[in-house]
């Protein structure tokens, strides 16, 4: 097969975070190829420098032998490259050929347009009628207006980012054979995932990404998803020492947890149950998109579950609001820092005051005490170095990880027996997620119960007694971080076959 | 070309002085507008903001009347930026005060021709209760059905207006009236009249009301904890359910306070300046105080002023009316022109312009 792109050097750097470094591969025309990595290895600024979204800081691209810097997805559409986005970009108050239409340079009449769908909506398999408003259509139906989108344009190279993450298995099997048709009439496909079996089952290459570094080029067919895993999590992971906390009484008890989701294509949590004793920290791990953030929103209290489910030092908090979790001892830090944790254009004080007001006593009567508000917000800066001009300036104008430190610090603050963290070093700068995850484990070691959810495997072997993952809702038993091996670590976050093998030989 | 930045802090400058700069621009544009019309337009602003103030002729007159214009909108405006400052848009205050100053006045004329203390405070409570309970079916629709309070508040204004109609035309004519539509004139009945607490100064209970509304607001805005809850809801939703606010809650109290102020403002208006519920007693304040709260930026000291600039506008503008023969329309753009400039400056406080190269990124 003849060469179509090639990579060569790729870097780019965000500050605080090298996204991508010195990444090189090449794919040839009429390859599926699989880009495979953990969230944050740094598959999707890769693609968005394919794409013409981001300008690599060095490293140059060649397609079809000449080079390739497109400045921007116009310029890359022309080249005949064209992506499907994870998120589509549609109107649903349009009908499909309409939406169609929108997407393209030269749109031809409408007439003409709706003809030419149902041509290559025949000729791929991909059943879809132009004159359908979009508003009726599932998910599996308008990621095919988009492929449809970008076949019209009869691309060279097409880039989808993670096809699957909303389709039913009957639509991923269609959308297979779209695929296979595709690379087989010499179409690239460069397809971005983190689910193994997938990516054993459709593509003819893979190049595995870790911490924005290739860390390997294989045939996915060749390899098992035991083998997979264990490249994509990477073995630079280190056993922790065995630490010495004494445990002890139960703190947070989660039995049998279900939910529907509240948020759009998110995730039900399915019969979650497990316990965190005073003292003990519980690391949770999982790709993003599991239900992470569902578990958070239902340990907070922001959504309720039914009665029995939730249980802090042997209250039942289920049915129980924010304020009173937190009076009953169980704080929270969810994982967008910004408009989630803190609101944007207050002060600090203000923020201070949003979740420090149950438990540090900052409201006698209804009044609000701002001076013992602006005590603790100055606290919060001082203990945890959050580097800010004053506490009066507003939460949007601090970097990423002087805003995180100041949230988990207004948690950690508080001295609650329980406290539940999401992703809380994420877009941290090193010395800053150091500081953080050390002032966790101090918190445990002063008796509380920590459970940190996070996809930074390094981070939850550093600070996490036991060990679980979320799988699509689901929480995997829980189980010691001593003696783990970085294999069953991998299995039980990536959902791949071999899991309950693993579970019963140890 | 021009490019907007978004500032790390709103900038207080700005925001004090963005109102100032949108009256003068409205001046500016209005003169224009009115020199277009073929009148002077330095005697058409002087008339405007000048006269009803301080002309010797008309200010023995409109000084009075500024407060009596003032002080419902000001009454209303406070309660609807409650509710703006939360995300919740009550756009029927204007039904609100109908229903108001019908539940207030059927207190009133209920009791006819007794004469007792106790007569106008329990108006007044049933004033409040009608606007309460006005502004709780959009804010139950909401709450259980998920409607837009929107579209549910601002259509029950016409069926307030329908109501009003029949109870002047049937069960609240007044019987001595001798048919004509209207019920008696209240203003008349001294058990239950709202009257000038001070002769010739246009200071009626209404106007102590507003006051103590644009007091009462400053504390809970910003000492206690709700007017926090409110602030916080409207900026950042997702935060505010994390610290632990229910939204529906907040939909029920925001829409319950405003219809409340609203249906006092309609009770202090019925059995004061208007004295009796007649067809035409829906005047329009439920729709210009929310022109009122946005230009007081949503600020209760900032409306108490807004008000007053918005009454004089209303005053200056009839006797410009009177004097040069303005169209009413005319009057009405230069309103809209004062909410314009002002929701269009609102962007410097939060953002810098920027004048970049062609082509520059």
């Amino acid at each position: 097969m003849a060469e179509l792109l090639r990579v060569e050097g790729l870097t780019k750097a965000y500050p605080g975070v090298v996204a991508n470094r010195d990444v090189s591969f090449t794919i040839k025309a009429g390859e599926v190829h699989a880009l495979l990595g953990e969230n944050g290895a740094g598959k999707s600024t890769l693609v968005k420098m394919i794409y013409g979204l981001v300008r690599p800081d060095s490293g140059r691209m060649r397609l079809r032998g000449a080079d390739y810097a497109p400045a921007e997805p116009r310029a890359a559409r022309a080249a005949g490259v064209a992506m499907v986005f994870q998120h589509f970009s549609l109107f649903e108050a349009l009908n499909v050929a309409e939406n169609v239409a929108l997407g393209m340079e030269n749109p031809p009449p409408m007439g003409a347009l709706a003809a030419r769908i149902r041509q290559v909506s025949d000729a791929y398999g991909l059943p879809l009628e132009p004159g359908r408003r979009l508003g009726d259509l599932s998910a599996g139906e308008r990621q095919r207006v988009e492929i449809i989108r970008c076949l019209l344009q009869e691309p060279k190279l097409l880039i989808m980012d993670e096809p699957t993450s909303v389709l039913t298995p009957q639509e991923v099997e269609i959308l297979f054979r779209t695929l296979r048709q595709l690379a087989a009439e010499g179409t690239a496909i460069l397809y971005i995932s983190h689910k193994l079996e997938e990516i054993r089952a459709l593509c003819d290459t893979a190049t595995i990404l870790r911490r924005g570094k290739v860390v390997a080029i294989c045939t996915p067919a060749e390899r098992s998803a035991r083998e997979l895993a264990e490249l994509m999590v990477g073995e630079a992971l280190t056993s922790p020492a065995r630490r010495d906390r004494p445990q002890g009484a139960v703190a947070l008890e989660v039995r049998d947890l279900s939910l529907p989701s509240p948020i759009a294509f998110g995730t039900a949590l399915a019969g979650i149950s497990f316990t965190v004793r005073r003292g003990a920290v519980l690391g949770i791990a999982g790709v993003a998109g599991n239900g992470q953030d569902e578990l958070l929103l239902a340990l907070s209290g922001e959504i309720r579950s039914a009665p029995g489910s939730v249980w802090v030092a042997g209250a039942d908090v289920a049915q129980a609001g924010p304020n009173a979790r937190r009076r009953a001892g169980l704080v929270t830090a969810p994982e967008e820092r910004l408009g989630h944790a803190s609101a944007p254009d207050m002060s600090l004080v203000e923020n201070a005051l949003l979740s420090g007001a149950a438990r540090k006593g900052l409201v006698a009567r209804g009044l609000i005490d701002w001076p013992k508000a602006r005590d603790f917000a100055e606290a919060i800066v001082q203990r945890f170095d959050v580097r800010t001009p004053g506490v009066g300036v507003a939460a949007r104008a601090l970097s990423g990880g002087n805003l995180q430190k100041f949230v988990i610090g207004r948690e950690i603050l508080q001295d609650p027996a329980v406290i539940v963290v999401n992703q809380p070093t994420w877009g941290v700068d090193a010395a800053a997620a150091a500081a953080i995850r050390q002032a966790l484990l101090d918190l445990a070691a002063a008796g509380a119960a920590v459970v940190c959810i996070s996809q930074d495997l390094d981070e939850l072997m550093e600070i996490a007694d036991d060990f679980a993952a979320l799988n699509g809702g689901r929480l995997t038993p829980t189980r010691p971080v001593q003696g783990l091996t970085i294999e069953q670590i991998g299995l039980m976050m990536g959902g791949a076959h071999g899991l309950e093998a693993g579970h019963h030989d140890t | 070309m021009l490019r907007l930045e978004k500032r790390p802090s709103p900038s207080r400058v700005w925001t004090a002085a963005t109102p100032v700069l949108a009256v003068v621009l409205t001046m500016i544009a209005g003169g224009v507008m009115f020199a277009l019309l073929g009148k002077n337009p330095f005697e058409a602003i002087r008339i405007i903001f000048w006269d009803p103030l301080f002309s010797p002729q008309f200010a023995s007159y409109s000084r009075p009347q500024l407060l009596v214009k003032a002080a419902p909108l000001i009454l209303i405006a406070v309660g609807l930026s409650l509710g703006f400052r939360a995300g919740i848009w009550n756009i029927g205050a204007e039904g609100q005060y109908i229903m108001g100053a019908i539940a207030g006045a059927g207190v009133g004329l209920a009791f006819y021709p007794v004469q007792a203390w106790y007569v106008f405070p329990l108006m007044v409570l049933a004033g409040g209760f009608g606007g309460w309970l006005w502004a709780m079916i959009p804010a139950l629709l909401r709450t259980r059905f998920a409607t837009s309070e929107i579209l549910v508040s601002l259509l029950l204004v016409y069926v307030a207006q329908a109501i009003l109609a029949s109870m002047a035309l049937g069960l609240m004519r007044n019987p001595e009236g001798g048919g004509f539509p209207g019920s008696r004139n209240l203003a008349q009945y001294p058990a239950a009249a709202n009257l000038e607490l001070i002769v010739g100064s246009g200071m009626h209970w209404g106007v102590v009301a507003a006051l103590i509304a644009v007091i009462a607001a400053t504390i809970l805005l910003q000492r206690h904890i709700l007017g926090f809850q409110i602030r916080l809801a409207g900026q950042a939703p997702r935060a505010a359910r994390f610290a632990g606010v229910s939204p529906n809650r907040l939909v029920v109290l925001c829409l319950g306070i405003s219809g409340a102020l609203a249906g006092l403002a309609g009770l202090f208006e019925v059995a004061g300046p208007a004295g009796q519920i007649s067809i035409d007693f829906g005047s329009n304040y439920g729709f210009t105080a929310i022109i009122v709260a946005f230009l007081g930026r949503l600020n209760p000291i900032g409306i108490l002023l807004a008000g007053l600039l918005m009454a004089l506008t209303y005053i200056g503008g009839e006797l410009s009316q009177f004097l040069l023969g303005l169209p009413a329309a005319a009057i009405q753009a230069f309103q809209g022109m004062l909410l314009f400039f002002l929701l269009a400056l609102d962007l410097l406080s939060n953002y810098r312009i920027r004048w970049t190269a062609w082509g520059g990124r």
